[in-house]
């Protein structure tokens, strides 16, 4: 390989290469720094050292952003989305929070006194440096954006210091004690069911750091590690330890938040669920009714979901855009994306997915159709210690669908409506009103509400893999009645599908009674109120378009180019004073790429009416010629004109050629006939072809009919003469036409040219049978070495050579430098 | 030379029928026949398994929907054979088509004939093209026949919810068949450019497959991230998205122009190769 095509090679590969390695334009590596945060804890005044990375843009001064990470991370988790507001132009500082990571500290689980004065002192810090815009003198133009954790502290840090200017929280809490105790019968106060998977996960990811003093804590606060594990024995908590949850949510400092925010929800999150971003929402609203607020509920979550984080970080950055820069427009709609059925093609995370979108959040229970719901009193067993339990969800995991989710017959009770007659859009937490009775008295009755979507073929589907739990303090025999919130989701059902509401009193990620009982369930109103509303699609549906239209353009385009590089046929390629002449052949030349110069500058005229003999030995250049007379091989320079006008690939005049090079070539699979038939049919003439004519010449008898992969050499050879001869051409050039002959059908053939050359018309033969040529040729043109010898009439050639032979002849002119043999 | 005309040289009905008496037309086609015969055998007469039929339970489950009926054996059998069967088909069907001429020595008659070499390369991918498009047809329409007869007339279930009946399953099936198409015609753009560079049939059909082989199992590299959206055949599976109660589009449109453009790009450049290509074969 030329080293012109290895660099050739080589960029391409080089530049895919550079797209997965080497920074984008624009973005330099983070300065790592240690800034001090408040004070240790209540006995240890020593500032945590906070481990932060500082990401500078191109120009400052800029406004700043800071990302906190999610619980167990550190500032490297949020590099990604650093990496792409740095390249906006922002300020980025990234910090791993106290008690994670290289940060010093134990975790509060962002108390006020200890992580969120930690971001007050973040922004004091920012104060300081010089690439940060301000709007006063202590106070930087400065935006918050984290998920899950650091969401909560978004919020926080916005609640409690006015010179945050604009937030953005992605999948965080309202309130601990809601999210960690959910209950879902709504009007009841009473603590919910204990969430232990998910708790006991979080904890145990605080624990990866060996604690000598305390072992069990880990990088815990003592007060936290107690909480915890008193909350973890109990499934319940005190009034006391509701009041340190309360203390480290958003619910007890969102109403003083002032900065514009966007709050982003998950719809596969059984942790922190929907429920818990719209108390977010209607708590900053209600304090607050003319900030710019906007809600999103995505696809992703806690449980994975959908990823969107492209769509996501798009959002974050054009949230801040608008509220630190005053640059571009945001709308405050609320979105929600409605994940299709088509799971199956589910590997594109940001695309396939429908955002919609309506200009005023309805809240999470907008229930404003009912259908019918039906289904007999059904009683359901609650196991003795719990087990077996339902499984929906796992920490970590997430839903996990089909594959592993299992409900237990005995354990669950169904209703269900009748088959829809038109699509229902289901927005938020549907509705259902119950009786639950049981034959002893039960105190803190716990039951697991869903609702499931029921396929015509019967398969059903929990979306999200969502559970509502229910903790009911005392349950009789006299019927309880209680309205059930149902989990919150975003999906339409279809013509034909059936929404099922599914009660059971198992679920693995939830404490679970260990005392057995059992329940009867009912309806207690036959109606189920769905949550829905009128959303439209954000990104018109036509979007694909654009595709298609790209592809027209990029045909057109290619097409364009095409016609441009069309081969043209010259009229200067005719020249009509030799017309009559079969061949003119003028300095013609092919230098072959990396090889021999084959042809070297030769000049001859090729008589009408003769057959003409080709001669030369090995590498003479009679074959390379031959192909430049059938447009075959393009000339490096001079020309050849046929019958006076010039050769060219496709050129016209060669339908005026019968052409046998180097061999015949047929189609295996067809018969000697067939093949004839459909070249002729090919060539384009509307002439006769006599058919009947050359194949008696070829003399194949019954042979015409067998397919061509049956034949000999020979029988190969004859057909491929009769091919050339189709039509009657005014020009025959035969390469080797004798190959494969015996002596009978030589003389045959020998004839047959002659009688052809009596018509008027021409023929070339090449052989290295010098007698046969000498028998059947009246002129011939000797080429050597690629170069002319010479050309004449065969009798010229030797009238001044008495008694010579054409071998003689030939042996004298190229002299002994030459094995005679087949070109 | 008065009686040439260019422009009637080697005319479609020729070269297709030079092409479809060839013996790997006959097998490939045969193949699309015998797939569905085997399914049908194997579902049929092969060992019976007490939960067959059973796909409740929250599974989404294309493969388990194959015995509902015959819109549903059409949608598996289309779901066994774009990975390798179709793609080996069109790769065979456009990339032999010019370099077996060459290896047969026919193409230098046909060129000097003389057939335009434009012409030439536009014939033959014309008679390609639409043996790609009898092999899908052949594929989909056999399969729905056996499908009739071995499982009956029944709705087709969606595996991602609702059912769809009569006129609405043949459109449905159409669609999927007319994507499939599109998506393998890189598949066929690439095979018919190796198939004007080389004389080695082989070499061009192999040539072919294996990049899209090696394509498959980039796209199945997950740490290539979002640059794999940009790797040929990443949409190929995008027609399941036909079976969604609501057609959506964002996919197939992207694979649509995916393949589409490569095609041309593939196509021009073969056009501007042969056009000064010495014919050598």
């Amino acid at each position: 390989m030329s080293l012109r095509r290895w660099v050739a090679l080589a960029v391409p590969v080089l530049f895919t290469l550079s797209l997965l390695n080497v920074p984008a334009i624009g973005e330099t590596a983070p300065e790592s720094i240690t800034i001090s945060g408040a004070k240790t804890s209540q006995t240890d005044s020593t500032l945590v050292k906070l481990d932060s990375d500082l990401y500078l843009p191109e120009t400052t001064p800029a406004p700043a952003i800071v990302l906190a990470h999610g619980f167990g991370g550190n500032k490297t988790s949020v590099q990604v989305l650093a990496k792409k507001l740095q390249a906006a132009g922002y300020v980025v500082l990234a910090y791993t929070a106290r008690g994670f990571g290289n940060s010093t500290g134990s975790i509060s689980m962002n108390s006020p006194e200890y992580e969120i004065s930690d971001a007050a002192r973040i922004i004091d810090y920012l104060t300081g440096r010089p690439e940060v815009i301000k709007d006063s003198n202590n106070d930087p133009k400065v935006g918050f954006a984290g998920g899950s954790y650091g969401g909560a502290l978004s919020l926080m840090i916005a609640g409690s210091d006015s010179r945050v200017d604009a937030i953005a929280a992605d999948i965080t809490w309202n309130n601990l004690t809601t999210a960690l105790f959910p209950q879902s019968a709504i009007g009841l106060d009473a603590p919910g069911v204990y969430k232990q998977l998910w708790t006991g996960f979080f904890f145990s990811r605080g624990l990866t750091t060996l604690n000598l003093e305390n072992p069990r804590c880990g990088r815990f606060a003592l007060n936290w590690c107690a909480l915890y594990e008193s909350i973890a024995k109990s499934g319940t908590f005190t009034n006391e330890q509701a009041e340190l949850m309360f203390k480290s949510s958003p619910a007890s400092t969102n109403t003083n938040i002032t900065a514009p925010t966007l709050i982003m929800a998950g719809q596969a999150d059984s942790l922190f669920p929907l429920a818990e971003a719209d108390a977010n929402y209607q708590q900053i609203k209600a304090a607050n009714s003319d900030l710019p607020l906007k809600l999103i509920w995505h696809s992703g979550g806690h449980d994975g979901g959908r990823s969107e984080t492209e769509r996501l970080n798009n959002l974050t950055l054009a949230w801040f855009d608008k509220y630190l820069r005053e640059k571009g427009e945001i709308s405050t709609d609320f979105e929600v994306t409605f994940v299709p059925a088509n799971i199956i093609s589910a590997n594109q995370p940001d695309s396939s997915a429908i955002v919609e979108s309506a200009p005023i959040y309805f809240g999470l229970s907008n229930a404003t159709q009912s259908l019918p719901i039906a289904g007999p009193p059904q009683t359901i067993l609650a196991p003795a210690g719990g087990a077996p339990a339902a499984i929906s969800t796992f920490p970590g995991i997430g839903s996990i669908g089909g594959l592993f989710s299992q409900q237990i017959p005995s354990q669950t009770a169904f209703f269900q409506t009748a088959p829809l007659t038109e699509n229902i859009k289901i927005i938020g937490s549907s509705q259902v009103e119950l009786k639950v009775s049981s034959p002893t008295l039960q105190t803190d009755a716990v039951l697991f509400a869903s609702l499931r979507i029921v396929g015509a073929n019967g398969s059903s589907v929990l979306p999200n893999g969502l559970v509502a739990p229910i903790k009911l303090p005392a349950v009789s025999n006299q019927p309880t009645e209680i309205l059930v919130s149902l989990p919150a989701i975003a999906t339409e059902v279809k013509v034909g599908e059936s929404i099922q509401v599914v009660l059971s009193t198992t679920d693995l990620a939830y404490r679970l009674p260990t005392e057995p009982a059992n329940y009867l369930i009912e309806l207690a109103t036959p109606e189920l109120a769905i949550a829905t509303a009128s959303t439209k699609p954000t990104v018109p549906i036509q979007s694909g378009w654009i595709f298609v239209w790209l592809t027209i353009i990029v045909i057109i385009a290619l097409g364009a180019i095409l016609f441009l590089l069309r081969p043209r046929h010259l009229t200067s390629d005719s020249n009509s004073d030799i017309a009559e002449i079969p061949v003119v052949i003028n300095n013609l030349v092919k230098q072959f790429k990396n090889g021999p110069r084959a042809v070297n500058d030769i000049s001859y005229q090729i008589p009408a009416g003769k057959v003409v003999g080709l001669l030369g030995p090995n590498g003479a250049g009679k074959t390379t010629t031959m192909r430049m007379m059938m447009g075959l091989i393009q000339p490096t320079s001079g020309s050849v004109y046929v019958f006076g006008e010039r050769i060219t690939p496709g050129a016209a005049v060669l339908s005026r050629i019968g052409s046998l090079v180097e061999g015949s070539g047929f189609l295996p699979h067809l018969t000697g006939r067939e093949n004839l038939e459909l070249y002729w049919q090919a060539t384009g003439r509307s002439g006769d072809s006599n058919l009947e004519v050359v194949l008696e010449i070829a003399d194949l008898g019954t042979a015409v009919n067998r397919k061509v992969r049956t034949y000999s050499q020979g029988m190969r050879q004859r057909l491929g003469i009769a091919q050339a001869m189709l039509g009657m051409p005014d020009l025959l050039i035969l390469d080797e036409p004798t190959n494969g002959l015996d002596p009978p059908q030589i003389k045959a053939m020998r004839d047959v040219l002659h009688n052809y050359v009596e018509q008027g018309k021409t023929v070339i033969v090449s052989s290295h049978l010098l007698s046969e040529v000498e028998q059947t040729c009246s002129y011939v043109v000797v080429m050597h070495r690629g170069q002319l010898i010479t050309s004449g009439e065969v009798k010229e050639l030797l009238a001044s050579r008495s008694n010579m032979r054409l071998e003689d002849f030939f042996l004298d002119v190229v002299g002994d430098d030459l094995t005679i043999g087949k070109t | 030379m008065s009686d040439y005309q260019a422009n009637k040289t080697l005319p479609f009905r020729v070269e297709f029928i030079r092409q479809l008496r060839r013996r790997r037309t006959a097998v490939a086609f045969g193949l699309m026949i015998l797939l569905p015969l085997i399914v049908v055998a194997a579902v049929k007469f092969g060992p019976s398994d007490d939960d067959s039929g059973d796909f409740g339970g929250g599974d989404l489950d294309l493969i388990g929907l194959a015995t509902n009926g015959a819109g549903n054996f059409t949608v598996v059998m289309i779901f066994f054979a774009t990975g390798f069967l179709l793609t080996t088909v069109f790769a065979l069907f456009a990339g032999d088509t010019v370099a077996s001429e060459a290896s047969w020595s026919s193409l230098r008659y046909l060129l000097a004939a003389p057939v335009p070499r434009r012409r030439l390369l536009r014939i033959k991918l014309l008679v390609a093209m639409s043996l790609n498009f009898l092999a899908i047809l052949i594929l989909i329409s056999v399969s729905y026949l056996i499908g009739l007869l071995a499982f009956g007339n029944a709705p087709l279930l969606s595996p991602l919810g609702g059912e769809f009946s009569g006129g609405e399953v043949v459109a449905r099936l159409a669609l999927i068949g007319c994507y499939v198409y599109i998506t393998l015609l890189f598949v066929s753009g690439l095979a018919f450019y190796m198939s004007v560079r080389t004389d080695v049939p082989l070499g061009a059909v192999g040539t072919a497959v294996l990049l899209v082989i090696v394509f498959a199992i980039l796209d199945a590299i997950t740490a290539l991230g979002d640059l794999r959206n940009w790797l040929p055949g990443h949409y190929s599976q995008a027609w399941t998205d036909v079976l969604s109660p609501e057609i959506v589009w964002g996919e197939m449109a992207k694979g649509f122009a995916s393949a589409t453009i490569l095609f041309s790009i593939l196509i021009t450049a073969a056009f501007l190769k042969f056009d000064r290509k010495d014919i050598l074969s």
